[in-house]
This record gives C-alpha cells, structure tokens and sequence, in this order.
C-alpha cells in the first residue's frame, strides 16, 4: 500500500507547529499504525530528516501510551488503541491525517507526544486504597459480591491513554476520573475514602484545566476499553452525596 | 497522602459546590428544573385563552390574590417571582462560566474536521441566549405592557391578542418556543445525568420523557398565537 500521510510536526512545546505531508510507500495490511510510523521514521532517518516523536511503550494495547488522532477520531476509526489498529483498516492512496491530543491540560512537547502527568495528578488526589502492604492477604477474608466486581473490572479497564479528553469537545476528563472512581468505589477495600476520593479527584480534575461534562458522549465513543458515559452520570452522583455526607460530618 | 487529605479542611459546601464543575452542573440542572416546573404550570394557565376573555382575565386577577386573606395580594405572585429571577440568574451565570471554561480547555481544535456531537451542546448554547432575549421581550410585552400595542392594565386578554395580531409578535414568539423545545429535549435528560438520576437502562425513558415534554411545552405554548391567527381566538 502507498498512504499520504499528514502529519503535525512540533519541534518545542512553544514553536508553532503544522501539518506536514509525507509519503510512504511499502505498506502492508497487516502492520500496525505504528509499525507504519515506525516504517516512515526509517525513511526520514535514511534521508537524514528528524524522525516524527510518538508515544508508545507496550503495543499490545495494554499501557495507554500511544495517543494519536488519527483522520479526526482518537486511536483512529477502529474501538481499539493506535497500536492495534491495523492498515487494512485504510486503503491504498488514502490520505491519513495524524494529530497529537488537543486539550489545554495536555501541552504537545513535540510532534504526536503530549504530556499527559495532569492524570497522574488526578489519580494521586485519590486514586488509591489504604491497605497494609506486605504479605499478601487472604483471598477470601474480603468477600465482594460478583455484580461488585464485575463493576470493578469494568472499569478498572481503563488504561488512562486519555483519548477521552481528546474526542471530548470540551476536553473533559470525566470519562477518565469517573472510571476510577467507580472502580475503587465499587470495592470494599475502596470506601474508607470513597467520599474524599471523589471529592478530591474532581478537585485536582478541575485544576488541572480539563472541561466540565456536556452529555455528548464522544468519549465514551472514543474509548478503547469501552467505559460507558453512565459511569459520568454514577460519579456524579457519587459527588453529591460525598458532599451531603461531607456537610453532615461537619455539622 | 491519605491521611494528610482526610485531615485537611475542606471549604464550605456552598463554595465547594460553586468551584466544582460537577457542582455548578448541579446548580445549571436544578434551576433548570425549577424553570421547567414553571413553564409546565404556565402553559397550563395560558390554555384557558381559549375559554373566553372573562374567564382568562379572571384568572389573571386571581394570580395577583393567590393566598388571601392570609397574604397580601401580589405577595405570593412577588415569590414566585423571586424564585424564578434566581433561577434565571444562577442558570446562565453557570452556563456561561462553565461554556467559558469548557471552550478553553481546547484551545486547539483538530485540522481533520469532521462532524461532531457537539451540535446539542451548540444548541444549547446559543438556544440558552435566545430564551434568555425572549425572557427580557416578553416581560417587556405583557408584564410592563412597555411595548405591548394594547397595553389594557388588567386586561391580559385583550393584550395576548394585540401580540399575536402582529407579525412580529408571533415570529419572536413561535422561534422562543422552538428554541425552548430544543433546550428541554436535551437539558431535561442532561439534568438527569447531572444530578445522578440517569442510568445506562433508565436513558432510553429518560430520552423519551424530555422529547414528550419539549413536544408538550411547545404544542401548547404556540396552540395560543395559532389558536390568534387562526381566529379561534378573537
Ligand atoms: C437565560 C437563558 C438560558 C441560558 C443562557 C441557558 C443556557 C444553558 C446551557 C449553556 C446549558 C448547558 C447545555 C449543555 O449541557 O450542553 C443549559 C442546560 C439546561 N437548561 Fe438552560 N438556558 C437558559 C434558559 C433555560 C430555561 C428557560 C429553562 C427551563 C426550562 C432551561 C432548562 C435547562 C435545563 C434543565 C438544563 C440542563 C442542565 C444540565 O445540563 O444538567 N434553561 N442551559
Ligand atoms: S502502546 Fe501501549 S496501548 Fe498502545
């Protein structure tokens, strides 16, 4: 296959940037998004050009690290990540836009790679349990009814690659923040904070300058674990009554 | 960091909910809610139109004595009044803030364009500045009579009629409510989301409710300038 790829190059975090059109050919169906990536940046390195930077660790789907739009869609137009997302998903002579996330609380460092430690910051407001580490405990000395975990697992499912924020027309990280605050909610080992938990992530959330929640659905569209907007609609409600409970304690 | 956090004072719940984006949601939601009670009870009262000038203008008589002996006339009208001023207020001072807020959190859109779901959001935006214009006319036209071509203090009647017998009056008047149908459809099923009353199996009645009401409020607010043109009305 032969693409046309338009890619958005960025040297720094401050120089302005622009889409750039590159060619490549030798395609195979059966490679990866980035394998054909990898395929143009051993071109450009041949012509003694700078390689286009992109994110990516484990490429099997797992890690949440790559992060591209591709034609408009975060992880492009298959339910999966940019690394599992293959080429016969395209076609010959296609023209391929590839863009990095655009939020404000996602800064581009340069090319396709966006600094995405504003949801390490959310998850360190309260993304945790308090257990005594050590030995490992008993596996049946917490039981936890099988709807709970399902529950759990459903959205512990998410990898934070943050392609929510990025089809989110308001860059909105609830997707994100409410997967983990259902998770760890959901779980007996989670609700001894499950009130400051919620408080605290929105808080840290709103900080860090992602959008509020417009019922567009976009994210959930995006996701490529697969976490449903009622998740948004559970934490909220999480939230409300984290306050009404945070009121009556101080009462 | 756990306990750190636990034994941090948190603000009030008032500032809480204001700074928060989830709160200031709750806060557009319920006074949303509150509006929307309004004008289901409104366009309830408006629909006696069709009974005949005395037993509309007799209507209107008896909103300014709601609650005598016991209160004073015009006082329980004055708290509805009030409420709804708040709920106006609070509304679009958390609609703006939160828009305001929303559109700077992408300040770079995508070179790839391609159509988005942000159309109900749009809607909302701009649907929310037209009711809130229509709001301030309509006051202007059959409260103040400011502006209204009768303007019959007492006489609501006769004033209805004189603003549906003008072009303009039933232009501004029939979009208004277009507009109004459109900002229920999704505002009531986006309420519900908001306040944590939604749910993945509750969505689909959710979405139906809002389209039975949004179909509702705007049947029977605009039966009244057609029911005027249409001279069932005279
Ligand atoms: C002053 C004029 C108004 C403005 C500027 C305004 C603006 C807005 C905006 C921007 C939203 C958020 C849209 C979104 O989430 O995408 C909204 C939601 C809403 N509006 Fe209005 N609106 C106005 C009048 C009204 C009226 C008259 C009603 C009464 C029926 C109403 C009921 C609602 C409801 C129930 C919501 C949903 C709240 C939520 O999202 O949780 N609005 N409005
Ligand atoms: S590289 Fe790990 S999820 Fe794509």
């Amino acid at each position: 296959m032969k693409l046309n790829l338009r890619v958005w190059r960025q040297q720094t975090p401050d120089a302005p940037g622009a889409m750039v059109t590159y060619e490549v050919d030798g395609v195979s169906r059966d490679m990866s998004f980035l394998e054909m990536l990898d395929t143009l940046n051993e071109d450009l390195i041949v012509r003694g050009e700078e390689p286009v930077a992109f994110d990516h660790d484990c490429r099997e789907g797992i890690c949440g690290a790559c992060s591209l739009v591709i034609n408009g869609e975060a992880h492009g137009p298959e339910r999966t990540t940019a690394c599992q997302l293959h080429m016969r998903s395209f076609r010959d002579g296609d023209t391929i836009d590839v863009e990095p996330w655009r939020a404000a609380a996602f800064p581009v460092v340069k090319d396709l790679v966006v600094d995405r430690s504003a949801f390490d910051r959310i998850i360190q407001a309260g993304g945790y349990i308090t257990a005594p580490t050590g030995s490992a405990p008993e596996a049946h000395a917490t039981a936890v009814p099988k709807p709970d975990a399902d529950r759990a697992f459903e959205h512990a499912e998410c990898i934070g690659c943050g392609a929510c924020v990025a089809a989110c027309p308001n860059g909105s990280a609830m997707l994100f923040t409410s997967a983990k605050v259902n998770h760890l909610g959901a779980l007996p080992q989670g609700s001894p904070e499950r009130e400051t938990r919620v408080l605290d992530m929105v808080a840290a959330m709103d900080d860090e300058g992602f959008g509020g929640c417009t019922l567009t659905g976009e994210c959930a569209t995006a996701c490529p674990k697969g976490i449903p907007l009622p998740s948004i609609t559970a934490m909220n409600r999480e939230w409300l009554r984290a306050l009404r409970k945070g009121r009556a304690a101080r009462d | 960091m756990a306990l750190a956090t636990r034994t941090d004072r948190r603000p009030s719940t008032t500032r809480t909910l204001w700074d928060s984006t989830v709160g200031k949601k709750a806060v557009m939601a319920v006074s949303g809610l509150i509006m929307l009670g309004y004008l289901v009870v409104h366009m309830m009262g408006n629909l006696k139109i069709f009974f005949g000038a005395q037993e509309f203008n007799a209507y209107g008589h008896w909103l300014r004595h709601i609650g005598e002996p016991f209160l004073h006339s015009h006082w329980a009208l004055w708290a509805v009044r009030v409420v709804l001023l708040a709920a106006v207020a609070a509304h679009a001072v958390s609609a703006y803030q939160l828009s305001r807020r929303d559109i700077k959190a992408r300040p770079v859109a995508y070179a790839h364009k391609r159509r988005r779901a942000g159309y109900a959001t749009r809607t909302m935006r701009w649907g929310g500045v037209i009711l809130g214009l229509f709001i301030v006319w309509h006051i202007l036209d059959l409260t103040t009579l400011t502006v209204n071509e009768r303007a019959w203090a007492g006489h609501p009647y006769e004033n209805v009629l004189a603003t549906f017998s003008t072009w303009y009056g039933n232009t501004l008047y029939i979009t208004a409510m277009a507009a109004l149908g459109l900002h229920i459809r999704h505002g009531f099923r986006s309420a519900a989301h908001t306040l944590g009353a939604g749910s993945a199996r509750r969505d689909r009645t959710l979405k139906a409710l809002a389209n039975a009401l949004a179909l509702l409020l705007f049947a029977g607010f605009v039966s009244v300038p057609v029911g005027v043109m249409t001279g069932v009305v005279k």
